[in-house]
């Protein structure tokens, strides 16, 4: 069992003191987070609904992003894995990675086809 | 620098007995579930994906369908499910803080974090059951058409959504709600909706204040508004009135919203209420001294990994339901 924590995040930047001040460190800055995506999610500004990037609205990709970065410190740190090995850590991390993207992927790009079947077909889905 | 341990134990390396990953049988077994559910939920979440990108122009906005925060009158969207995410991520809190306290054998303090961690859980699947009721009972009623689409209603002049309940005629008839009883034994009709389609079409002739509002998005981000003469006609498509949601109607949009919803988060609402059944037997271990005559508070981390891995999939879930 890993008993000494690491005890930095954001690459070093921030530094803190014990294990428990780290876990409320990590608490506030999930509480930011969380605040922000809610805060966009109410007022959804224009600019970034009006704008695409790769299909996808800027605001939907910063959701996406965000939350990327709250599983990051939540696995890292909550789940302790910042302290586990790296070839364990590699294992249950790239592993999930490399087989959702490619789901993903396959089911975007089918979805995106049939839509465009009901779009363009000659059957009336809406009567 | 860390890959290079195995060096001090070349000499046996055939004689087994080697942890090259560092952690215990009981950690990589967690570990090896939390990796497999994981790739459960994301299958979930990726069909729901599939879902809305076949119906990309008619899926309902969450916005407008999770707008209610209990002991509150009001549309405020999205609040409740904030307050739910910060409830399950503090949860997390308190559980990684049972875990340090665990590392240092204080048993006093595993107990009063794993207590509120349990507390975090409850209010979590509790506020669950009650956005579930929500859902179900629905808000404002709609109409459904022959082709399976559902026709909203809004009022002209402030743009708000009406009720079926603001508009709709009452024309005495006599509808009976065909039970079970009343006839073969496996048969039975469906509950009686508030409103006949009759009234519903009377009551929106009759008031000129009131639109229809379609599933289809327009390029602005809004639900596509009928003008009066097109509500008219589309109204004669009508064939049910739908209140509430369930697995075959709904009246916020597409049904497969409804079957994602019930399906996502009854799934992970389920893996919370086993999380707060396993952290409760825990609970007790803890206050037996279990641990403390074990030696050490490996179970805690352990079920604090299933934990910490609710919480993450919640965030998932919260991102792909009610933001995107």
């Amino acid at each position: 069992m890993a008993h000494e924590h690491k005890l930095e995040i954001f690459r070093g930047l921030l530094k803190f003191k014990s294990n428990i001040q780290k876990i409320w460190g990590v608490l506030v800055f999930l509480t930011i987070v969380t605040a922000v995506e809610v805060g966009l999610g109410i007022t959804k500004p224009d600019v970034l609904t009006a704008n695409t990037f790769i299909g996808m609205k800027i605001l939907n990709w910063i959701f996406i992003v965000l939350t990327l970065v709250k599983a990051y410190y939540i696995a890292w740190d909550f789940m302790h894995l910042r302290d586990e090995k790296n070839s364990l850590r590699r294992a249950i991390v790239w592993t999930p990675i490399f087989l959702v993207s490619y789901l993903i992927f396959i089911l975007l790009y089918e979805a995106d086809y049939i839509y465009t079947v009901f779009r363009d077909g000659f059957v009336t889905w809406d009567f | 620098m860390e890959t290079s341990v195995t060096t001090a134990s070349e000499g046996r390396v055939w004689g087994g007995g080697n942890r090259p990953l560092g952690a215990s049988y009981g950690k990589l077994m967690m570990w090896f579930f939390i990796v497999s559910d994981a790739l459960t939920f994301s299958g979930f979440l990726a069909s729901y994906g599939f879902s809305r990108f076949k119906f990309i122009e008619t899926w309902p906005i969450a916005d407008e369908v999770f707008t209610h925060v209990p002991f509150f009158h009001g549309n405020y969207p999205m609040y409740y499910v904030a307050f739910m995410t910060f409830i399950l991520i503090m949860s997390s809190v308190t559980m990684v803080l049972a875990v340090d306290a665990g590392h240092k054998m204080i048993q006093k303090k595993v107990i009063l974090y794993m207590f509120l961690t349990i507390i975090g859980g409850a209010i979590f699947v509790g506020s669950q059951a009650w956005e579930w009721a929500t859902f179900i009972k629905g808000d404002y009623g709609a109409i459904e058409t022959k082709g399976g689409r559902i026709l909203q209603f809004v009022k002209a002049d402030s743009g708000e959504r009406a009720a079926l309940a603001d508009f709709a005629k009452t024309i005495p008839s006599d509808r009976i709600d065909h039970e079970r009883r009343n006839g073969v034994w496996f048969y039975q009709d469906k509950a009686l909706p508030s409103y006949t389609v009759n009234e519903v079409t009377e009551g929106l002739l009759a008031n000129p204040n009131i639109l229809i509002r379609t599933e289809t998005i327009t390029e602005s981000g809004d639900k596509q508004l009928l003008t009066r003469e097109e509500s008219l006609t589309r109204i004669k498509d009508a064939k049910e009135v739908v209140e509430g949601a369930n697995l075959i109607h709904n009246e916020y949009g597409s049904r497969l919203f409804a079957d994602f919803f019930f399906f996502i988060t009854g799934f992970h609402g389920f893996h919370v209420f086993s999380g707060v059944m396993i952290n409760i037997i825990i609970f007790f271990n803890i206050i037996l001294g279990t641990y403390e005559r074990r030696g050490h508070y490996e179970m805690v981390e352990k079920v604090g990994l299933y934990w910490h891995f609710v919480d993450l999939v919640w965030v998932f879930v919260f991102t792909f339901f009610y933001l995107v």
